[in-house]
């Protein structure tokens, strides 16, 4: 069955969207067959610097017929419908069938061939394609991400013929820019088309680029004996840039050596996209890096070498001209300039900010067992390197490079290890600072994110979230979690900022696999302690996975249903239950059970022993069924109802000292 | 290469040589202080409305925050841009811009030649559009855009807009590491020219300059641009052409205010309004004038 192969060629599509726009090209691909009828028995795309590709194997050379049975209006209705229902078909009545007093016609649609399907689905896929960002050129009106050049689109060897704004497709495709021959060459199917690319210097598959990359990287690094940083983010980024990939190794002048590797990498990884390498005994940054080129130069990549390694070094001396220029400040001295940043225009300024995270140290040091000195004094130089000229550069360096410049000025060790570490966890994978003065800073400056940005109605909904606030309210949980820090939230925030929290650490507790609804149980309660929160939803998890769980929630469930029945027919009885004389057995053992709690529990959830809480809550499993399954509730005798549902809320209210148990599901 | 490397006006030379073979007019430097070559009113203005448009002009563009005292190799308070506008964009402008660099002595064969993403904007001229930053051997020589916007207004036909770093490029071409050290021709060194300005200037814009001066003179020049593009010419013509002048001239004293440091932070994003809203409504008066004369 014959194969189609469709390429979009354009100039330069930007590294970051060739992902993407690989997928988006496949997915519309597919609904538009599906809904055809068409099922390629494969089909695959691909994405590079300068086209997008379509191979579909296996497609029919039409579809089918398909015959439809359309419903048309009731025997007898106003002949306008009828009428309508014969010009929509096509037919006439007495080519329509009735069943059950309803008209019905009987289409029979030929199949379309599929270069006329696919003619379409082109054009569609070119006038609806989900590019973030789009442009218009000369004096077409056509949108692309940037100019569309060419449309190669050939079906079973022939050229599906169309047009889309005056770009007609065909068969003929370009190699590279400089390296191909610079003459268009004719396909015929997928495997001329890959040969011809390959022979005229293109890769058309990223994986085997970024192989390329690899491999070639490594060999150099090693024939140097160096060691290549791996850097998978920018392999993805450079495998856009290049149609055929040859790695370089430059020098860098070994005097720059003495700045932050940070500095280093930053700029040869933002600014020049550059790989750093380093020497293997050391682990430590080698005086070299490694660019990709887009050709194999005639003179090896020599030029190519000796011109990136200038560039670089502008660069490095620009750095250290900052990071020079920067040292002759003291952090101290910087915090005036704050006054002139604004943090958000309804927030303030940057001092303003640093003002209130101050503060916040002071208060949450002892809660974290921070020394509160060093703590305010971290809090109050945290921001002050949003003034540096490094930074000003190399935005991403914030923090990494206030801890440069305070160790430089000489300040103490945990006051330098708190400016260096605030901004952390800045994601999933990222470390929380565990250093209690580290962390003392990094709590108050999540902390005021996010109660400014809440006050002032900034809070993220859906996929929006510009302030990044769910990263912050997870730092915050994730510090206080493992640093272990006793921090009553309710101090620090309220309201949607709670619940905020309470929705985050659900999040974060369901992808450790916990369930959702025990977070929400154990929060009903009002604590406010994440720690102990945890404590009990771990507890409480293990708990209903064992059989007496399981039961005493379905026993503590039924007791919740009779007593709010009875509560809609009048207030439910006060006081304690009594042991009543006469009361069947099952009555007298779970008054019996529901009082040998008492005191007990209480203990055990002062000391935090939630494990045994839910042990003790355990015995009363037994008490609780045989009381449901021999005593009914509803006594003819108000005295023995009174005592009953007395009964059932002390059991109630046990339970609900560990959690909420009506928000457990199950 | 070939065998000498161009000097600083050989390459303006061959640049207009080969542009004005591509059809361009050779325009001279716009007489008004401006920041980038983008900001002549042979760009910001003549890009706008339906008529086609070819120049290509040397705009010294002047950077006052960039002052180094002529003590950096690079960074200057004015370097020199090189500024190619087609309007329409011909479908081979990537063709037309590589053979400019075969032109200057760049072999692509030699020299690793990128097109790397840089949607350009503007928000000053409230001006935006699609390119890249074109790299050769990891440095930034041309700013390639496809101009969507300016003045907030859509331009269309499109104009592409090429614009080279002089300076830079020079730097390459000659090898050298100081702008100072360029050859501006056979006898004379670039530093011979503007050595004295970068050192003069630098010091006038980071230290010298008057601020409540500037402030004054900012605020007359806004008021100016509303009555000059409220007025009408002989024709009855809106003053697009020197209400914009004024634009030109309060940006360039915003520019001095902001190298001075008297500019905070959160003044800025209002100052820049000002401008664009000033550019804006130049803008519009050219076209509605374009539409009335078309």
């Amino acid at each position: 069955m014959p194969q189609l192969l469709i390429e979009l060629f354009s100039e330069e599509i930007p590294a970051r969207m060739q992902a993407n726009a690989a997928r988006d090209l496949e997915r519309l691909a597919r609904e538009k067959l599906a809904a055809e009828g068409l099922l390629p028995e494969a089909l695959k795309t691909f994405a590079g610097a300068r086209r997008l590709t379509l191979v579909a194997e296996g497609l029919p050379e039409a579809q089918k017929d398909r015959h439809e049975e359309l419903k048309g209006p009731k025997v007898g209705a106003p002949p306008q419908a009828l009428e309508g229902f014969l010009r929509k078909t096509g037919l006439t009545q007495d080519q329509l069938t009735e069943r059950a007093g309803v008209y019905f016609a009987h289409v029979h649609k030929a199949g379309r061939p599929t270069p006329a399907i696919v003619a379409e689905m082109v054009e569609q896929i070119v006038r609806t394609f989900p590019w973030p960002k789009s442009m218009v050129s000369g004096t077409s009106k056509l949108r692309w991400v940037r100019p569309l050049r060419r449309i190669t689109c050939v079906f079973g060897g022939q050229v599906v013929p169309f047009e889309i704004d005056g770009i007609p497709s065909g068969n003929t495709v370009e190699g590279h820019r400089f390296m191909g021959d610079r003459q268009p060459f004719e396909v015929k199917d997928f495997d001329t088309y890959a040969d011809g690319l390959e022979k005229r210097c293109v890769v058309l598959d990223v994986e085997a680029r970024k192989d390329r990359i690899v491999d070639a990287a490594k060999t150099l690094a090693f024939a140097r004996n160096l060691e290549l940083v791996e850097d998978q983010g920018l392999l993805d980024e450079v495998a856009g840039l290049v149609e055929w990939p040859v790695p370089v190794l430059g020098d860098m002048d070994p005097a720059f050596l003495d700045l932050p590797p940070e500095v280093i990498r930053t700029s040869m990884r933002v600014h020049q996209r550059y790989f750093a390498v380093r020497d293997p005994k050391t682990g430590k940054l080698a005086p070299h890096f490694l660019t990709v080129a887009n050709i194999q130069a005639k003179d090896g990549g020599e030029i190519i070498a000796k011109g990136n390694a200038k560039v670089l070094s502008a660069r490095l001396s620009d750095a250290r001209f900052f990071w020079n220029e920067d040292r002759k400040t003291r952090l101290e001295e910087r915090l005036e300039k704050l006054k002139g940043v604004t943090f958000h225009a309804k927030l303030g300024s940057m001092y303003e900010r640093v003002e209130r995270i101050v503060a916040l140290a002071g208060e949450l040091a002892p809660l974290v067992g921070a020394d509160r000195d060093r703590a305010v004094q971290a809090a109050r130089l945290a921001k002050a390197d949003l003034v540096s000229g490094l930074v000003g550069e190399f935005p991403e360096l914030q923090g990494v490079m206030g801890g440069y410049y305070a160790e430089a000025e000489g300040l103490d060790p945990a006051v330098v290890e708190a400016i260096r570490s605030h901004y952390r966890p800045q994601g999933p994978s990222d470390a929380v600072p565990t250093d209690k003065v580290a962390a003392t800073v990094a709590l108050a400056d999540k902390l005021d994110t996010l109660t400014s940005f809440f006050s002032i109605g900034e809070k993220p909904t859906g996929s929006r979230d510009p302030f990044a606030l769910r990263r912050a309210a997870l730092g915050v949980i994730r510090i206080v979690l493992e640093t272990r820090t006793r921090l009553p939230l309710k101090r620090f925030v309220s309201g949607e900022v709670l619940d905020f929290f309470a929705d985050r650490l659900a999040v974060l507790l369901r992808e450790q696999g916990r369930r959702h609804d025990l977070v929400a149980a154990v929060f009903a309660l009002g604590d406010d302690d994440l720690v102990r929160i945890v404590a009990k939803v771990e507890a409480l998890d293990a708990f209903l996975k064992t059989e007496d769980g399981a039961n005493l929630l379905a026993g503590y469930k039924r007791a919740v249903n009779i007593l709010r029945a009875e509560e809609k027919k009048g207030p439910l009885p006060a006081g304690e239950p009594t042991q009543m004389g006469g009361a069947p057995v099952e009555e007298q053992a779970l008054v019996a059970a529901v009082g040998a709690l008492d005191g007990v529990l209480d203990e055990l959830i002062d000391s935090e022993d939630f494990a045994q809480a839910m042990a003790e809550l355990a015995k009363l499993r037994g008490p609780v069924d045989a009381f449901f399954d021999k005593v009914l509730v509803n006594s003819d005798n108000p005295a023995e109802r009174d005592n009953r549902l007395r009964l059932l809320a002390r059991v109630r209210d046990a339970m609900g000292r560990v959690a909420d148990f009506s928000q457990v599901t199950g | 290469m070939s065998d000498a490397p161009l000097s600083f006006q050989g390459l303006i030379l061959k640049l207009h040589d080969y542009w004005s073979r591509q059809g361009c007019m050779i325009l001279q430097p716009y007489d008004v202080e401006v920041g980038a070559g983008t900001l002549s009113p042979m760009t910001v203005i003549r890009t706008l409305g339906p008529k086609p448009w070819k120049v290509a002009y040397v705009q010294p563009s002047r950077r006052p925050a960039d002052g180094r005292y002529g003590e950096n190799p690079n960074r200057l308070h004015q370097h020199h841009q090189y500024q190619v506008i087609l309007k329409p964009n011909p479908p081979n402008l990537q063709e037309l811009y590589l053979g400019s660099l075969e032109a200057i002595g760049i072999d692509p064969l030699l020299h690793d030649i990128r097109f790397v993403e840089d949607d350009w904007e503007n928000p000053t001229v409230g001006a935006w559009g699609l390119g890249w930053e074109v790299w050769c051997d990891g440095m930034e020589i041309t700013q390639y855009t496809y101009f969507q916007q300016v003045g907030g207004l859509d331009v269309f036909p499109v104009a592409g807009e090429l614009t080279y770093g002089l300076e830079r490029l020079s730097l390459y071409l000659q090898n050298k590491d100081s702008v100072y050290d360029l050859q501006f021709n056979d006898e004379f060194k670039y530093g011979d020219v503007y050595l004295a300005n970068e050192q003069q200037f630098s010091a006038f814009e980071l230290e010298v300059a008057n601020v409540d001066v500037l402030k004054t003179q900012f605020e007359e020049m806004e008021s100016e641009v509303r009555r000059i593009v409220g007025s009408k010419g002989r024709q009855g013509q809106p003053l697009v052409l020197p209400a914009y002048d004024h634009v030109l001239k309060a940006s360039h004293l915003f520019n001095i205010m902001d190298a001075r440091g008297a500019i905070a932070v959160a003044e800025r994003q209002s100052y820049i309004g000002r401008i664009r809203d000033l550019c804006k409504l130049c803008a519009e008066a050219w076209v509605e004038s374009q539409g009335a004369n078309a």
